[in-house]
């Protein structure tokens, strides 16, 4: 399988590339261990893997922007590009190549634009160094780049920051500024991770039109197989440096030969399938996936209990406008739902929708603008901080950024037993520390971890020491704020089982946010639409997304990667 | 589960817990323990400590105001050879003027040659006048010369304390002569010390009393560092306080505390430390350590506070706040230990700041009393003696104080280096 695809004259090939990172003096990581592909001409080519994969770093080196001070290329490595070998070139004719002939977009067009030039500015800059253009002739193909990657109104727009843009705009500009010298090899680092779905969808529908009209390859690096398949023509699947699997998008898609790639296809849940747990990639490299996997049907019937009713909660934040003015923004605007005990309530929406706004605020780490919150008949909502403080734990939260939500300088043995020392749980420190162990054990983690700092593990085994810590004050309720939002998708398929199974174990009730609508339509009974602060919609996570009602949702729907076109996977009841 | 079975299971927890990860300090300090240069300054600090505590307890340089060196002894590796000093030259400060050319050094460096004729500018020129060496000048030569030279009764005077007649010792010159022995001799403790014979050179030469400069400089860099140390404690407590206040609860607290420290910081600096010494009315060296710490805490205020900023909007506080952990418990529990590197680096950067300022204010004479040596106190006295050519407490002082500073500070950058949270990043 380590034989690059063979094809007549390719735009770029890949020869046994190898890049090693010096650590330190005493120790390096080789990122990328020996991988050969070609990129042909005019075709898309997705190389996919996880995080840790070499994927980007495979990209950056095509492009030489790899940090001089601690990579090194090996020298038999060849990168060859017009009968040039890219690994071997000097710094002033890559200069000359990148930018030129071979142009990237990156994941974060907010991090990747300058925020103190205009975006016509930044355009017409690329246009004068590499095509030696004047300014006046810059600026109305800049203008022309603008209309060509669909920003409305581009005579106004060109003169705009940035930061006046929204995310799919300025990833819209980042587009246009790398297509502006009609590159051969457009590379793509993760450009849609950062954006909504709906955006998602358009800049993938952008990428693919450009790419025929200009008769370009394009080299899409993403960690989600998904994606790709309406666009690529080829998939790489990488793991840990090398080539797991390459071939034409149909056959990776429909006839996977690698265990891993059957893994990374199966574990993301699907629109259409609810298995009681999702196959995790240690499953297909022992060879046990094949056993199938009984459903679970979810929803809320008629006898549910509700253990938390919020009614008319609204949520608005103040800017300062001129010296006594304020602004007044609505996060959330008149939100009411009911969470049935021992059930799951998804709560969907895009950036900006006020979901984890209802989160936080239901949590009271914000002070709810208006509304209340019955828990057990009284208003949380209402009641005074002192008052809160016993149902403060049986309500607990789980980040999204397992990296940011624990506190770097605990070691887990604190993290775990805090929250117990004070809300008084236990009789002793011993009792405390029992409990801890515990609860490692139940989240699948090595009793080794209490001694050790939450730097030392991965996001995964980050998110379970989370769910450890808000297991430790025994909730009745979690908020899952996009908990598993920043993982890949094997450990986020580790993570769903996780929480499933501590639901049939303590009967937990939740409240599941998240942007993906495929997670949540498959760990929730009910889902919950939010858009712009308020509900679109509230139904059974089968019926919504077997019959959406609202315009919005089905929008919504609609835009969920689907992966391959040609496959029976792509056939779920609203593409119909 | 029986006792046994618990029992058990705690043992093999104590046994996994000798695995305990290395925390950021650990870490930090392997990372510090690769950097030479760090390690090389962190020894000359060490060093320098260890001298300060060693001299606090009286172990090293107790004896500092013992004058055991004929006054302005020059180091001895200037002089290896020189003559034992004549007794009658050593004994008063007063004298020092009037030092006989036989008790100079020879001039073996320009110095002592500069020396010689600044201290007695009007002796050639009286040698010329009389027209005869002093020494045979008989009753009669002394009545001619009367004639001769109207200045004859002055002369005879500033003769008769240049060539003092033995056994009088200048006890004619200096009528408090007594009362200094006396003194001297209780400073210094031992009886002996008064009969003992002033030695003539020093290792690193003597004070215009005669004092060691080495025993001295130890002894102010014990007053020095100390100040420094203190001072910067005193200011990081106030500024972490404060900034911690400002920084974490923002709004009105934050508006009060920066009205206070914008107030603090609109006055100039030094005018500052004068008003703070005035109101304080003594001289001592707690006094300086107030004025100090008083004063600089604004840095670290500002830096404190733009860090509780930061970090009270972070997932790992809003963590906390979730399984109800009390505002101080988030201050300091949670967030001062992921701040608390800056805070070292703040300080340890003040240790140095601080260390300058006591030089700056012993000079300028609002330091330590005058029966407290510092370095600033020993620059200070350089000063006059720099006129005389008498460097080597200048040396002494300005160069054990440029020494312990950059060291200092090559170590507070190290230090920084290796707490830098970038580094961790790429870790994890």
């Amino acid at each position: 399988m380590t034989t690059p695809i063979q094809l007549s004259d390719p735009l770029v090939s890949v020869r046994d590339l190898r890049v090693t990172f010096r650590i330190d003096k005493y120790s390096s990581f080789e990122a990328v261990k020996g991988i050969s592909f070609d990129i042909p001409r005019n075709s898309t080519v997705a190389l996919v893997g996880e995080s840790g994969s070499g994927k980007s770093v495979t990209a950056l080196a095509i492009l030489g922007l790899l940090p001089p001070e601690n990579s090194i290329i090996d020298a038999r490595s060849q990168i060859l590009y017009s009968g040039r070998n890219l690994a071997q070139l000097s710094g002033r004719d890559l200069r000359s190549v990148r930018g030129a002939d071979i142009s990237m977009i990156f994941q974060e067009p907010m991090t990747s634009l300058n925020p103190v030039f205009t975006v016509g500015f930044q355009i017409e800059e690329v246009l004068r160094l590499h095509m030696g253009m004047s300014h006046a002739r810059a600026r109305a193909r800049a203008l022309e780049l603008l209309a060509e990657v669909g920003i409305p109104d581009p005579p106004r727009r060109i003169d705009m920051f940035p930061s006046q843009l929204s995310g799919g705009q300025q990833q819209r500009v980042m587009i246009a500024m790398a297509i502006a010298c009609e590159p051969k090899l457009l590379i793509a680092d993760e450009p849609t991770t950062a954006l909504d779905v709906t955006i998602q969808k358009q800049i993938l529908d952008l990428i693919a039109a450009l790419q025929k009209k200009h008769q370009m390859s394009v080299l899409f690096i993403t960690h989600d197989l998904a994606v790709v398949g309406e666009i690529a023509d080829h998939v790489i699947v990488m793991r840990h440096g090398e080539i797991r699997e390459h071939g034409p998008a149909r056959q990776v898609f429909e006839d996977p030969q690698d265990p891993y790639t059957r893994a990374l296809l199966q574990c993301r849940p699907q629109l259409d399938r609810r298995p009681a747990r999702l196959p995790v990639i240690e499953d297909f490299m022992s060879g046990d996936a094949l056993l199938a996997i009984p459903e679970r049907s979810r929803g809320v019937v008629a006898g549910d209990v509700p253990v938390l009713q919020v009614r008319n909660l609204g949520k608005s934040f103040f800017a300062r406008e001129g010296i006594f003015g304020k602004r007044e923004f609505k996060a959330v605007k008149d939100v009411s739902f009911d969470l049935p005990k021992g059930k799951t309530l998804g709560l969907v929406g895009e950036s900006g929708s006020g979901k984890t706004t209802v989160g936080l605020t239901l949590m009271r780490l914000h002070q709810a603008t208006t509304g209340e919150a019955l828990f057990e008949g009284r208003d949380i909502l209402g009641m005074s901080n002192k008052e809160f403080i016993p149902y403060k734990r049986r309500i607990q939260i789980i980040f999204q950024n397992p990296y940011a939500s624990l506190n770097p300088r605990f070691i887990v043995g604190q993290i775990l037993t805090e929250p117990m020392e004070i809300h008084g749980i236990g009789n002793s420190a011993q009792d405390r520390t029992d409990m801890a162990f515990e609860l490692l054990d139940k989240v699948g983690l090595p009793e080794v971890s209490f001694y050790k700092y939450p730097h030392e593990f991965s996001g995964g085994q980050r998110q379970r020491i989370a769910i450890a810590r808000s297991l430790t004050l025994k909730p009745e309720i979690l908020i899952c704020d996009e908990s598993v939002s920043a993982l890949d998708v094997s450990v986020q398929a580790q993570v769903l089982n996780l929480l499933q199974d501590l639901q049939t174990e303590f009967g937990l009730s939740y409240i599941f946010i998240s942007h993906d609508l495929a997670v949540v339509k498959y760990i929730s009974d009910q889902v919950m639409v939010m858009n712009e602060g308020e509900i679109v919609e509230i139904a059974n996570s089968d019926e919504i997304y077997r019959n959406p009602r609202e315009p919005y949702t089905q929008r919504l729907l609609a835009s969920i990667p689907r992966g391959w076109h040609g496959g029976d996977r792509g056939s779920s009841p609203t593409s119909g | 589960m029986t006792d046994l079975t618990l029992s058990a299971v705690h043992a093999k927890r104590r046994e996994i817990a000798h695995t305990v990860s290395p925390g950021l300090w650990t870490l930090a300090w392997r990372r510090l323990r690769r950097d030479r240069v760090a390690m090389v300054s962190l020894a000359i600090v060490a060093a320098f400590l260890l001298l300060m505590v060693l001299s606090a307890l009286n172990l090293v340089a107790g004896d500092w105001a013992r004058e055991v060196g004929i006054n302005y002894a020059p180091p001895s590796f200037l002089e290896p050879d020189a003559a034992p000093a004549t007794p009658g030259a050593t004994s008063t400060p007063n004298q020092q003027s009037v030092v006989p050319e036989a008790a100079v050094p020879t001039a073996a460096t320009p110095g002592s040659a500069f020396n010689s004729t600044v201290v007695d500018p009007i002796g050639d020129v009286l040698a010329e006048l009389k027209g005869e060496p002093p020494a045979a000048a008989g009753a009669e030569a002394a009545a001619a010369s009367t004639i001769v030279d109207p200045l004859a009764d002055v002369m005879k005077e500033i003769e008769a304390a240049r060539n003092p007649p033995p056994g009088v010792e200048g006890k004619s010159v200096d009528p408090l002569a007594d009362v200094m022995k006396e003194i001297q001799s209780g400073k210094g403790g031992a009886p002996t010390a008064a009969v003992e014979a002033k030695r003539a050179t020093l290792p690193f030469g003597a004070d215009k009393w005669g004092r060691d400069v080495i025993a001295k400089t130890i002894k102010g860099s014990e007053t020095s560092i100390f100040v420094g140390l203190a001072a910067a404690l005193v200011a990081t407590l106030i500024g972490t306080v404060l900034g911690a206040l400002a920084g974490y609860y923002g709004g009105a607290v934050d508006d009060a505390l920066n009205w206070f420290y914008n107030v603090f910081s609109s006055i100039p600096y030094l005018l500052l430390i004068l008003a703070v010494a005035a109101v304080l009315q003594q001289k001592g060296t707690m006094t300086i350590v107030l004025i100090l710490g008083l004063t600089g805490w604004t840095g670290a205020f500002r830096l404190i506070r733009a860090e509780y900023m930061k970090h009270k909007g972070r997932e790992y506080v809003q963590a906390a706040d979730a399984i109800g952990a009390s505002n101080t418990r988030r201050m300091f529990r949670h967030i001062f230990p992921n701040v608390s590197h800056v805070v070292l680096v703040q300080m340890s950067i003040l240790v140095v700041a601080f260390i300058k300022s006591e030089v700056i204010l012993s000079f300028l004479g609002f330091g330590v009393p005058v029966d407290v040596v510092s370095w600033g106190s020993m620059l200070n006295e350089a000063q006059n003696e720099l006129i005389l050519g008498k460097w080597w407490q200048l040396a002494a002082a300005g160069g054990a104080m440029a020494v312990l500073v950059t060291a200092f500070s090559l170590f507070t950058d190290a230090l920084r280096d290796a707490l830098d949270p970038k580094l961790r990043g790429a870790e994890g």
